[in-house]
């Protein structure tokens, strides 16, 4: 999960890190009371999960609560790459007199986590990374013994940090690391981390990720998912512990394990080339078990999307036997009646693997006019693209 | 001979008493696996009955070892618990940990992957998150359904669980000298390039299927290793070519994060060393066929 900026500030801020006086605002109105109660010049940051907002207007300097008010109306409502600004940041402002760039993330690669650091911070960072790479410093940190002050001393003084500032950046690098690690963050980056005119250190943005995986030892996390921003579906699903994530195209799509759905958008993608260019509506994995009841709930999220057209049910028989997953299907669609959603979209079934040739007889017998059964996942795949743009 | 899971693998599962560990200790036995026993330490002493074959339940790896030779351990126990249980195993020194676990922190699995390293990998550990290894005919350790095919000589690496089901399936006929989950995390024990490794220096392997996702550069960095040191062919499949940015596709490493990680860049590295690239599942297969059947 990706934070805003606002969040990261008030995180960085419990974890004892230098940060601005600020505060979080959805209105114009609320910009003003935090602009009073900071009092003097202020900046009004876009709250945007997408970098680029500075270049894109939504970064303003504002003189006092009315100033303020102004900024805050223009850009609230803006759109940068493609993201709406729900909210802006204010925050006193800083005399920087030089930036630097400080992050710690999962190395994926090496198996292990990363601190990038440099002295060349700022708006820049990344050409600066492309043309000397030199001046940007990376160092492996084993999870286990992580940054103490020696590890610390070795990053500020590989990276050229200035004498005057190394003591704090030490400090910084402590404790941001003790952030990253108490937090289960998989990045935690600064840039610019800054030095004011009168030689203090200040961590002027924030963008922070958080694993998810690790939400059971963060209950606070929870808190921190921006609900406007989730789709309704994601959240019906979630609730229901369904891992699905809403697409734009118009065949619902339900299969058992990442990979295998994963596959199947694709396979489905390659078939609306040829059928009116329809696409993949949604990614569902219900899962190694796929119950009828964990069936049912499937399919009335994957029903509830308006854009759906036809739906691609995809199950391999692996540790669940397809005659399971047939009287799954079958029951699932008897449950939807039950419940007062009956389905009207049609449904291309392909049961493959464990007892396949029992689940096939069974969708067969029951006689269910939703129901086309089509064997190779290729095949229904060309189907059910068939039948979304013939319903859309 | 298969690669890492042998007929002669003694195999004990720590978690076996946990309803998911023991309905796959179940099912592991039913494959002709060598299962020798469990690791809980409040059910030390005890056995369990799987349909007529008694198991013993020790307190610790280290004890599960000394009693019963063992020397592959499958674990099964929750989240929160996975980290202490890698790290006993690698403490006691045990040959190959099968984690299964899904849902594990990645730095609870950064943590016990560095204390690996400190200790020298002697423990080679397969996933989190994973399906787990089946040598097909001699050992099975871990959720991979044991029937869906016979043995062979095709070796299979793959980071899904049911994509490895799919191609296990297509191929059936032919049939695997073992098949490899590596799972699909950010952070795994066992990657594509040990497994080519593996298969590349296995006697009975003559080809390999190699299965990825989006996410990350692990294929990428197999392609090099593959130009560099497989001489056997290799068929390769990508899933979740038209997977949007930035959204995560059930398994915490399966996204795409700017320019890296897209399917079509790592079909690309592919196919720049000489790996034919199935657009689906059953084409990949086809190619597979194509190259067995040519031998």
């Amino acid at each position: 999960m990706d934070l805003y900026e606002y969040q990261g500030r008030d995180l960085f801020e419990r974890h004892g890190l230098p940060v601005l006086a600020g505060g979080v605002a959805t209105t114009p109105e609320e910009a003003r009371a935090i602009a009073e109660r900071l009092g003097g010049r202020v900046v009004v940051k876009a709250q945007v999960k997408v970098g680029g907002r500075g270049k894109a207007g939504g970064v303003k300097l504002a003189e006092g609560p009315e100033e303020t008010v102004a900024r805050a109306t223009n850009i609230l409502g803006m759109d940068i790459k493609g993201h709406t600004v729900h909210k802006v940041m204010i925050t006193v402002t800083a005399d920087v007199a030089e930036e630097y760039y400080f992050s710690y993330l999962l190395d994926r690669a090496n198996r292990t986590f990363l601190c990038i650091a440099s002295v060349a911070g700022g708006m820049d960072i990344e050409q600066v990374a492309a043309e000397t790479p030199e001046k940007v410093v990376k160092a492996p940190i084993d999870a286990n013994t992580g940054v103490d002050e020696t590890k610390a001393r070795e990053i500020v003084s590989a990276a050229g940090f200035p004498a005057e500032v190394a003591d704090q950046v030490v400090e910084v690098a402590v404790k941001l690391w003790q952030a990253f690690v108490a937090e289960d963050a998989t990045l935690v980056e600064v840039n610019p981390l800054a030095k004011t005119k009168d030689g203090k250190l200040l961590l002027l943005d924030a963008k922070v990720a958080l694993d998810e995986n690790a939400a059971f030892r963060h209950p606070d996390h929870e808190a921190l998912v921006d609900q406007a921003s989730v789709d309704p579906l994601e959240q019906a699903a979630k609730e229901k512990d369904l891992n699905y994530v809403k697409l734009d195209g118009e065949v619902g799509i339900i299969g058992n394990g990442a990979g295998l759905v994963m596959s199947t958008l694709d396979v489905v993608a390659y078939a609306g080339e040829r059928h009116g260019g329809v696409k993949p509506a949604n990614f569902l994995d219900i899962g190694g078990g796929a119950s009828a009841e964990v069936m049912a709930n499937g399919l009335e999220i994957v029903l509830s999307d308006p854009s759906v057209k036809s739906i691609f049910v995809n199950v391999f028989g692996g540790i669940t036997a397809c005659d399971a997953v047939a009287n799954g299907i079958v029951q699932a669609l008897a449950l939807l009646e039950q419940r007062g959603e009956k389905a009207t979209k049609p449904l291309v079934v392909r049961l493959d693997g464990n007892n396949a040739e029992a689940g096939r007889a069974i969708l067969d017998g029951a006689n269910n006019p939703l129901i086309q059964r089509v064997d190779t996942m290729d095949g229904a795949a060309e189907r059910a693209a068939e039948l979304a743009a013939a319903g859309v | 001979m298969a690669i890492w899971l042998t007929k002669d693998s003694k195999v004990i599962v720590q978690g076996m008493t946990g309803s998911e560990g023991s309905k796959h200790t179940r099912r592991m036995l039913a494959a002709g696996t060598n299962v020798v026993g469990g690791v809980n330490p409040r059910k030390a002493g005890q056995t369990v009955d799987f349909d007529g074959t008694e198991l013993p339940v020790f307190a610790t790896v280290a004890d599960a070892m000394k009693e019963t030779g063992a020397d592959v351990t499958v674990i099964f126990v929750p989240p929160q618990f996975t980290k202490a249980a890698v790290v006993e195993a690698i403490d006691a020194g045990i040959d190959l940990a099968v984690v299964i676990t899904e849902g594990v922190p990645v730095h609870d699995t950064a943590a016990f992957w560095a204390y690996n390293v400190a200790q020298g990998e002697r423990t080679r550990i397969i996933g989190p998150n994973c399906p787990g290894i089946a040598s097909p005919g001699a050992s099975n350790a871990g959720i991979i359904p044991a029937d869906i095919t016979g043995s062979g000589r095709i070796g299979l690496v793959s980071k899904s669980g049911t994509l490895t089901y799919q191609m296990m399936y297509e191929l059936r006929d032919i049939g695997f000298s073992t098949c490899v989950g590596i799972g699909g995390d950010p952070i795994i024990g066992t990657t594509h390039i040990d497994a080519l490794a593996a298969f590349e220096a296995d006697p009975e392997t003559d080809a390999i299927v190699m299965i990825g996702e989006i996410g990350g550069d692990a294929e990428e960095r197999a392609a090099e290793f593959i130009k560099a040191n497989v001489t056997k062919p290799v068929v390769g499949y990508i899933a979740g070519f038209t997977a949007p940015p930035g959204k995560t596709m059930g398994h915490a490493g399966a996204i795409i994060s700017g320019s890296a990680g897209t399917a079509d860049a790592k079909k690309t590295a592919l196919e720049a060393v000489g790996v034919k690239v199935g657009k689906t599942p059953t084409e990949t297969a086809k190619l597979m066929r194509e190259i067995m059947s040519n031998r």
